[in-house]
């Protein structure tokens, strides 16, 4: 962008009002798709319901009107959406604010911008997450910055931070970015991942790391049972989103395939603080 | 039925040896007919559009078990492709592994009519037929496995010829085959040992016959049976640097052969996805293309066709009955594997692949695809496939068709790739100039495999008589400049006539047709040993009866299409 040009931001508000019967997904709740509409334009956007399409402004009220591009638009969501999947799916830049809580996926596959949910996010948020920010005050579900079901290509970039707990599976076949979770997280973290970081605040289960080649996971509070496949190495002094402590440092997946660099080998770290 | 009259078109008919010029095509009663014979048709202006037959697939693998095990398995590959149910339309998706109804809409769009499946294990035929059944608007038949079948290496092995041929008979009516197949020969089945056959000499472990045994006794029963198809096969050693020596030895096993059948076919063996069998080097360091041994040999033997297996440099899901050479793959490039063991008759492995454009090998792979089919001097026995989806998606057909007639398209392709020069030195592409013609790419779609299947009396030219599948491309031969205008107008037909019913439109599937399902019923003289045989596998190895093996054209097929054969003198 020329420094001539401004950023002109504009706000679209959405205000829940009839809750659906079935759950919508709602993928064209995203800058990108409000971008240069007015309110009525967004509340004629589709959304499905089971296997019927609908319009966003049977189930939101819309006010305020879309910036020129997604980068100057911001969405502004009053209210508990528990019904509404898919939130800021693939927007690739601007800002969503969820005032509440919502459904699953949200900020799927996203490339860009910003996620704000005050509240809870269920399962599959961030899944294929290519870039961006996603925040959520609450608690996350499972699946959080996963891969999508099938594919070995992950989290790419970008950073999910929850401040409560999450569920089980988080960064599964991650690539990069780094996923902060304030609270306690269930089994399987980092399932085969090839890069990344995910730091855990509070305390993990079990199968943190399981397959992982390559990348490093965080665990300040307990590790129920450490994977066979980790070695202890060595203790070290080190720095982790603010916090200075002592970390003792695991290598691993040894069961899997590990690549070299300048003819050492790979491995995926698992550091637990003391 | 409606009586169609397409006008004005530029019309391609290597058969009929229409080259271009404006001739009408008239339709009657599903049928192409004399325009004479019209009395009130619905007039289509096609002029400055391309006329030709509907195109005919002669290699894709598009239904059955091993597909489904790929649509299983990748559910990324369905990730943002699907599209709602519209019109006359199902809901449909996936990219290299597509729904049934997918197939049959962009088969369409191409304007394709007929489409072969390449490989149906006789043990899941019923459900490859289940598959063909739901696929909408294409003809299509299925390919039943011959090359690691425990009866047929049995009876090669002790030399009985006429058992081959009652076993065969028997296999395809049972499965309501097409043709015979071959994959690997003994190869599939040496898997099971944990070894494979990489040369067409090494033998079989317990059947002890070697895999040239199998394709050449394969090839004089399918002969002997009058068969509408040759033996169609995928040789051993696919894949390998330095292959290509292995499928001149197989191509030299069918010297001086002569093709024995009513149905105008002239080969005795095609070949199938030759870019995969054309690599020269020892490593993946110094593979480099062998397309000109390879087509000097397919020149100048004119008992065999073969097609292309070009790569399209996509992301996709390979799958074949070359059950080693999965596992192969799957070490090469750590992605998923699956493998499947089917009982007394064959295998299946599926792995997904990335033909990058960073990959030197896989530019190399693209060249010798292309380089195969502009180094052709008989396009009536060169066909167009991607060996769907191995090589790459069918629906990339139109793409393909784009580098074979653009020599500018194929050099800005290779200039995109990380290693142009290195690919450039390993491979002839750059210094061919040839631009295949519409009368070419029109044999090399529709003509000549219509003729290789046996099938020229219902497809692949637009002669009075045949059945009515014409695709009309919003193309101009004489105008079009830019070589993307060929791939927009061969994927998205402006007309495509399938048995006399209109079925696209302007792009647009306007109609599920009336699809058929062709098999071969070949009769053979009564063997009552033959029949022993088969009640005493299914007693003995068999985990089915033999009652739940047939297919029951009720309840499997739709619109069964018998073509009878007698052998039985």
């Amino acid at each position: 962008m020329r420094l001539s040009e401004v950023m002109m931001m504009e706000t679209v508000t959405l205000t829940p009002k009839a809750q659906p019967d079935l759950y919508i997904d709602a993928e064209n709740i995203t800058p990108d798709a409000f971008a240069g509409k007015t309110a009525e334009e967004i509340a004629a956007i589709h959304v499905h319901e089971g296997n019927q399409t609908g319009l966003l402004g049977t189930y939101f009220e819309v006010s305020g009107k879309g910036g020129a591009t997604a980068a100057e638009t911001k969405i502004v969501i009053k209210g508990d959406v528990l019904r509404v999947k898919y939130i800021g799916m693939r927007m690739t830049a601007g800002e969503i604010l969820i005032e509440g809580s919502a459904d699953m996926y949200v900020g799927a596959w996203m490339e860009g911008g910003r996620i704000h949910v005050t509240g809870n996010v269920d399962a599959f948020s961030g899944t294929g997450m290519k870039d961006g920010e996603l925040e959520i005050d609450g608690n996350a579900g499972n699946y959080l910055g996963a891969a999508y079901r099938g594919d070995w290509r992950g989290m790419q970039s970008g950073t999910i931070r929850v401040h409560g707990n999450a569920g089980s599976d988080i960064g599964t076949f991650m690539n990069g970015g780094t996923i902060v979770i304030d609270g306690d997280v269930d089994v399987h973290v980092g399932t085969h991942a090839e890069g990344g970081t995910i730091i855990v605040k509070g305390n993990g289960k079990s199968k943190i790391g399981g397959q992982m080649v390559k990348g490093d996971i965080y665990v300040f509070g307990t590790i129920d049972v450490m994977m066979p496949g980790y070695v202890y190495r060595e203790n070290v002094d080190l720095e982790v989103d603010g916090t200075k402590a002592t970390f003792a440092m695991y290598e691993g997946d040894m069961g899997e395939r590990h690549g070299k660099r300048k003819g050492q080998v790979i491995y995926g770290h698992i550091y637990q603080k003391y | 039925m409606a009586e169609y009259l397409i006008k004005n078109g530029f019309v391609f008919d290597p058969i009929l040896g229409i080259n271009g010029d404006k001739t009408d095509v008239a339709i009657k009663d599903g049928k192409i007919v004399e325009s004479t014979a019209l009395s009130n048709p619905k007039v289509i202006d096609a002029a400055g559009k391309t006329v030709m037959a509907a195109g005919v697939d002669i290699h894709a693998h598009v239904a059955g078990p091993k597909v489904n095990v790929g649509r299983n398995f990748r559910p990324e590959d369905k990730l943002f492709t699907y599209e709602a149910g519209n019109g006359v339309k199902r809901m449909a998706g996936g990219f290299s592994v597509p729904t049934v109804f997918r197939t049959g809409y962009l088969y369409a769009k191409m304007g394709y009519g007929t489409v072969m499946e390449a490989a149906m294990p006789p043990l899941y035929a019923r459900h490859t037929h289940e598959e063909m059944r739901d696929t909408p608007i294409l003809d299509q038949g299925a390919y039943p496995v011959f090359g690691n079948n425990w009866f047929v290496l049995e009876y090669l092995k002790n030399h009985e010829l006429e058992n081959v041929e009652a076993y065969i008979s028997w296999l395809l009516r049972t499965t309501r085959g097409y043709a015979i197949k071959i994959v690997n020969p003994g190869g599939t089945e040496a898997w099971g040992w944990g070894l494979n056959c990489n040369s067409i000499h090494d033998p079989v472990p317990y059947f002890d016959i070697t895999p040239a045994q199998i394709m050449k006794g394969l090839m004089e029963a399918n002969e002997a049976l009058r068969l509408p198809h040759s033996v169609h096969i995928h040789t051993n050693n696919l894949g390998n640097p330095g292959n290509y020596e292995t499928t001149l030895e197989t191509f030299k096993l069918f010297e001086g052969a002569k093709a024995n059948n009513d149905f105008g076919r002239k080969q005795v063996m095609h070949h199938t996805h030759v870019q995969f069998h054309s690599y020269g080097g020892d490593s993946w360091g110094n593979v480099e293309s062998k397309a000109d041994a390879i087509m000097d040999y397919v020149n100048s033997h004119d008992n065999m066709t073969i097609d292309l297996g070009c790569v399209t440099l996509d992301e996709t899901t390979t799958m074949t009955a070359d059950g080693p050479f999965e596992h192969h793959l799957t070490e090469l490039n750590h992605l998923k594997w699956a493998n499947t063991d089917v009982e007394l008759e064959t295998a299946a492995g599926v792995v997904p692949y990335i033909y990058g454009k960073n990959i030197k090998v896989c530019g190399i792979q693209w060249a010798i695809g292309l380089e195969l089919a502009l180094m052709a001097k008989d396009p009536m026995r060169v066909f167009i496939t991607t060996d769907h989806p191995n090589a790459g998606p069918f629906f990339r057909y139109p793409r393909v068709m784009k580098w074979l007639m653009s020599k500018k398209a194929r050099e800005a392709e290779m200039d995109s790739l990380k290693w142009a020069e290195k690919v450039r030195d390993a491979t002839f592409l750059s210094g061919i100039d040839r631009e295949l013609t519409l009368y070419e790419i029109a044999a090399m779609s529709r003509a000549g495999t219509a003729q290789a299947l046996g099938l020229s009396s219902m497809y692949g030219s637009l002669k009075p008589g045949l059945q009515a599948d014409v695709a009309v491309y919003d193309y101009n031969p004489e105008t079009a400049e830019d070589p993307e205008l060929i791939e927009k107008a061969f994927g998205n037909a402006a007309y495509l006539f399938k048995g006399g019913e209109v079925v696209v439109k302007d792009g647009d599937v306007v109609s599920n047709g009336n699809k058929k399902t062709l098999w071969v019923d070949v009769k053979v003289n009564d063997n009552p040993q033959v029949r022993r045989d088969v009640t005493e596998k299914f007693l003995r190895y068999y985990t089915v009866t033999e009652a739940n093996y047939e297919v029951n054209e009720k309840v499997f097929m739709k619109n069964p299409y018998r073509i009878e054969v007698d052998a039985t003198q």
